[in-house]
This record gives structure tokens, sequence and C-alpha cells, in this order.
């Protein structure tokens, strides 16, 4: 029995095209064109509990439309979505209390104040029992070492610890469901891995779902076994991590170390040579190609050692993104045309 | 019900804490706030000093003269007593954070939490106002002091004062809630300078503000009794200084009262009206 179901989900926006200069503002005040964005085109997925669940796209994709209609705080144009048999645009509190909704980029917290008081105030408003909220409260903050930061006002904490403060106050009423929209966005290495760490046992520890978006492959990779890739507003691909390469990326790369420095004149000459740094090469090679080219290779030289791998992650997304923002242009580019045509 | 009630508590109280952060700040308010006040007494005291009639026997608080049934102490008592109208009615800030929250998104915040958006503001402005009263207080009460002698008639009679303290609760009300609306137009429009500046302008010419409205000529005056500014600052002054009595006093307040429904009300309405633009159209 899944937690999130979404069917055929549908959210178009409508945005006001302005041209550029005056005379065309003064236009735009008698004749307006607005230009539809179709956000989220007819996607469909589930989540079972439990599972944590990364979303990836590029920017504009459709992430966080699709984060906002879970939250109930858009209504779709069409399609369905259950999320603990509730129906999130209905905004009903007794949903409200079951999830929470961390956005990496807003702040919930009172500004001039610790972040205690705010914490305090969540308790109240989720109805979290004072001993459940006192333990949870003393169990996160000492998860993520913000404890002696309690009574700090929240202006003069550092952005990564705010993000801190920011997720304990978004779980403090232990959501069932949690939805994160880059929550570690525009923090340093250190303060974003011990967010990933933090995430990690957390979940593993509650067993909640949470979904994830996040441009940062080190999140993804570190936290979610099951990815959803959205761009131009349709799922992608949903699945492992490792499926991503397989079904995107159709190479391997392969480096060798070389016995004698001197083989490499003859394989210099190879097609999609990446890298030579005597005695090593690396190039990439059709996967169906590997065993094969490196046949070859063998028969003629002495090598020392072989390594064949995947492309890093990192690059086989930005190829689905760019593929993705290549069919998007075309797609605008026929919707202008069809409207010039009218 | 309880659980509400300990939301809204811890609300308020939070809210006071906050507030006492900018003492600093509300001090030096509350002293700029007499300065406009002053400019218009002189003004006043010129006034007065240039239709009285020349060589008759003038006392130090000047001529005896009354203008639309002011003398000149019923004046200067009715700009100090507007002032305390309006520390009640005015809502600095009310309106454009609302539009500020529309437009930069933060509104959200009260579509995901199970909690009231209007009950949280109205709990912050109450502490706002209750923590200005505290400091403000003595300030206030040093510039009645040496003002006494103005009140020419001293304290009204308790039942005046009654409905004069109801009237500045429901004078409060009726601000808040009618700077929730053009906050909430925001919704439509994003930008909602233009609107607040329309408004503030006649606040201050129609609610007596600037003047008390019975100098106005008759025709206009119907027309503004109509509205509702004059319960933001006119209504509470005239009935302490006893421009409104008996029955009338009452029916005001109960047209004011009427008034501070009606923007509940319509307030709710373009909530609820703003919220379903937002979530269809934008986010």
């Amino acid at each position: 029995m899944p937690i999130i179901e979404i069917k055929n989900l549908s959210k178009t926006y409508r945005v006001y095209q302005k041209q550029e200069g005056m005379m065309a503002s003064i236009r735009g005040l008698f004749h307006r064109e607005y230009r539809e964005v179709h956000a989220v085109k007819d996607i469909n997925f589930s989540v079972d509990k439990g599972e944590f669940v990364a979303f990836l796209g590029p920017n504009g994709a459709g992430k966080t439309t699709t984060l906002k209609l879970l939250s109930g705080v858009i209504n779709p144009d069409s399609g369905s979505v259950d999320v603990m048999g509730h129906v999130p645009w209905e905004r009903k509190n007794e949903y409200r209390r079951k999830f929470a909704l961390v956005m990496g980029q807003k702040n919930q917290l009172w500004w001039d104040l610790p972040a205690m008081e705010s914490f305090r105030l969540n308790q109240h408003i989720y109805r979290v029992p004072l001993e459940e909220f006192e333990r949870t409260r003393d169990q996160l903050t000492e998860m993520l070492d913000v404890t002696r930061l309690l009574g700090r006002p929240v202006r003069e904490l550092s952005l990564g610890e705010r993000m801190k403060m920011e997720l304990i106050a978004a779980l403090l009423h232990n959501p069932d469901v949690l939805f994160l929209d880059e929550p570690t966005i525009g923090l340093d290495v250190v303060a974003q891995h011990k967010i990933q760490e933090f995430l990690k046992a957390y979940q593993v520890e509650r067993n909640n779902t949470i979904l994830l978006t996040s441009h940062y492959m080190k999140d993804i990779e570190a936290l979610c076994k099951r990815v959803i890739i959205i761009a131009n507003g349709s799922i992608y691909h949903d699945g492992s991590l490792e499926d991503i390469v397989d079904k995107f990326s159709g190479d391997k790369i392969v480096t060798l170390q070389l016995k004698e420095s001197r083989s490499l004149d003859s394989l210099i000459s190879l097609p999609n040579v990446m890298e030579v740094e005597a005695p090593k090469i690396k190039f990439r090679v059709e996967r169906d190609e590997v065993g094969k080219v490196l046949s070859q290779i063998l028969g003629a030289h002495t090598v020392d050692d072989i390594v064949v791998e995947d492309p890093p992650l990192e690059e086989v997304i930005s190829n689905v993104f760019s593929e993705a923002e290549k069919e998007q242009a075309a797609d605008q580019a026929q919707q202008i045309a069809s409207q010039a045509s009218n | 019900m309880l659980s509400d009630a300990l939301t809204w508590w811890t609300f308020f109280k939070i809210s006071v804490n906050e507030r006492l952060i900018y003492r600093a700040d509300f001090m030096l308010g509350t002293l700029m706030r007499f300065l406009p006040t002053v400019t218009q007494i002189f003004l006043w005291w010129a006034i007065y000093d240039v239709i009285s009639t020349p060589g008759s026997a003038e006392s130090a608080t000047g001529p005896d003269k009354a203008i639309a049934g002011y003398k000149y102490g019923d004046m200067v008592a009715y700009y100090l007593l507007v002032i305390i109208s309006r520390a009640f009615s005015s809502m600095p800030g009310l309106t454009r954070g609302i539009a500020t929250q529309v437009r930069n998104g933060e509104i959200k915040k009260f579509l995901i939490q199970p909690v009231d958006m209007q009950g949280c503001l109205l709990m912050q402005r109450i502490a706002h106002k209750l923590v200005y009263y505290l400091i403000a207080a003595a300030p206030f009460a040093l510039v009645f002091w040496l003002c006494g002698d103005f009140f020419v008639e001293g304290w009204p009679p308790p039942n005046v004062l009654v409905i004069f303290f109801l009237s500045l609760i429901f004078s409060f009300l009726l601000g808040f809630f009618l700077e929730c609306c053009i906050g909430l137009i925001g919704f439509w429009f994003l930008e909602v300078t233009s609107l607040m500046f329309i408004y503030m302008l006649m606040n201050f010419l129609l609610s007596g503000h600037m003047f008390p409205l019975d100098l106005l000529p008759d025709s206009i005056r119907a027309f503004v009794d109509f509205l509702p500014f004059k319960y933001l600052a006119y209504f509470p002054a005239a009935v302490f200084l006893g421009k409104i009595q008996g029955w009338e006093m009452v029916e005001g307040l109960m047209i004011e009262i009427g008034w501070v429904v009606f923007f509940v009300v319509l307030s709710r309405f373009l909530w609820h009206r703003g919220v379903k633009r937002y979530s269809g159209f934008g986010g």
C-alpha cells in the first residue's frame, strides 16, 4: 500500500509574456499575451512507506511544483494525488499535522528570536505533547550538534546552523512524510555532509518517507536508493541510481596502465581518447565494444593494469538534462509557431 | 479549543518577546509621534489668535472664541486624544507585510502549517500594541500631565469613559481588519503601495486625524459620516470631549462594531478567494 500515489497529475501556469521596451509595456496594459508553461505534465508515480526518493532535474523542470502539489500549496489542473489518504490541496489540518516541507531557500524561523522559541510555537501548532516534544527536540539537537545554539537569535546563526534549526523545527511533530526542497543549497561541504548524515540516520531510525530535491549529486548518492528524474514536466526515469547510468549512457571508461610508454604511440590514435599521462591512457568505449577492444589491445601490448568504469554520474545526468532542455526549447518553438499562425 | 487557545497564547508570548527586542526603537517612535501634533497645535494657536477680538482679556491658554464648537483648549485636547485613538487604530507595516509575504511566497507557511494566518497576525499585532503601550505609557502620561489644563471639562463621566474605551478597542479591530483587506488585495495586484497611499490619504483627511470632522461643511460631513474612517480617530476623541452624547454615542459604537464585522467577513472572504487564486495560478 503506497503512502503517496500520484496519477496523471498536470499543472499549467499562465505566464505573462512581456516584450522588451517601453512601448511593449504600454501595449501590455491593454492586451496581454500569455504563454502556457506546462510545469508538470501527466506524471504518475507512487512511493511506499519508508522510501527515500530523490527528485532530480534541471531548473524549472517541475520538481518544486510537484512538491508544492504534494504539500497542498497549489491545486493541479487535472489528475489526483493521495498522500496518507488525504488530498493535499484540501488543506485539512489533519493532513497538515502529518507532513512537513522544508525549503532550503525559505526561512520559517523567527528571525530575531532564539530557535527555541520557534520550536515551542511549533509544539503548540502541531499539538505535540510536552514530553514527546522535549524528547524529540533533545534528540534532534544532539544529532545535529546544535544544542548550545538553541538560545541564540536565529539572525546570528550561520547558514548551516540555521538550516539545521529549520530541519529540527520541521521534524518536531515527527511527520510521516517529509518534503525537502534543496535542503543543502548554499552550504559548505562540511555542513552538507553533516546534514546528509543526519537525514540518513534519522530516516533509518524513524522509517518515515522522504522526498528530496537537490542539485548536489552527493546528496543523492548518499541518501537515495530511488531517483526520479523529472525534466520538462515529465518523468524521464524512475528507478535506482545505477540504472540511470545503464539507461542514459552507452559508454564505459577504460584506463590502461601500460608496461612500456611506447605502446602509447599506436593507442593514441584510438577514437575518444580522454587523457594521456604516460604510461597511462584513458579512453571511452561503447559498452558492447569493450570486450573486443580490450582483447585487441591485450593481444598487441603488455598491460600492467586495467580499470573499466561507468562514466561519472554527474556527467550522465547533465547529458540527460541538456537533452531535456533541447526538447523543451523545441516544444516552445513549436508553441510559438502555432500561436503565430493563429 | 483548549489547545487552540494555548497555541494563540504561545504565539502571543513569542510576539511580545520579539517586540521587546525593539524597545529602543519604540521609545524613539513614541516621542516622534508628538512632533507633528506640536506643529498642529501651534498652527491652531495662530488661527485662534487672529480671529479673537483684539483688546479683550486673554488667558495664557489662548483666545476663548470657538471654531465649530471648539475652543482653543478643546482643539488641543482633541489632537492629544487623536494620538490615543491612532495608537490603537494605526497598523504600521501590516498591509505591506501581508503583500510582501504574498509576493515572495512566504505566505505558503500558512497553507502548509495547521494555523490561521489572520489569527497569527492579530495575536502579533495585539502583542505589538501592548508592548507599545507599556513603553509609551510614561511619555504619554507626561504629555497629558503637562497639557492637563487644556482639558477644560476635566474627566468625562464614567459611562462616557466606558464607551470611549470600547470605541478604542473596536478602532483597533477596525484598523486591523481594514488594513488586512488591503494587504490581501496583494493576491491580485502583487503591489499594493498605491492602494496603501490612497488609504493613508483618506485616513488622514476623513478619519479626523488632520482636523476635527466638525469643521467640514454639512454636505461633506454627511458623506464622511457614512464611511468607516471616522472611527479610527475622530469618534473616540469626540466621545471623550462630549461632542457626541447620549444615544448617539451608543449608536456610533454599534455602527463601529458593524464596520468591524463587515471587514472581518470581507477579509475572510478575500483570504479564501486569494488562496484559491494563488494555488490555482502560482505559488
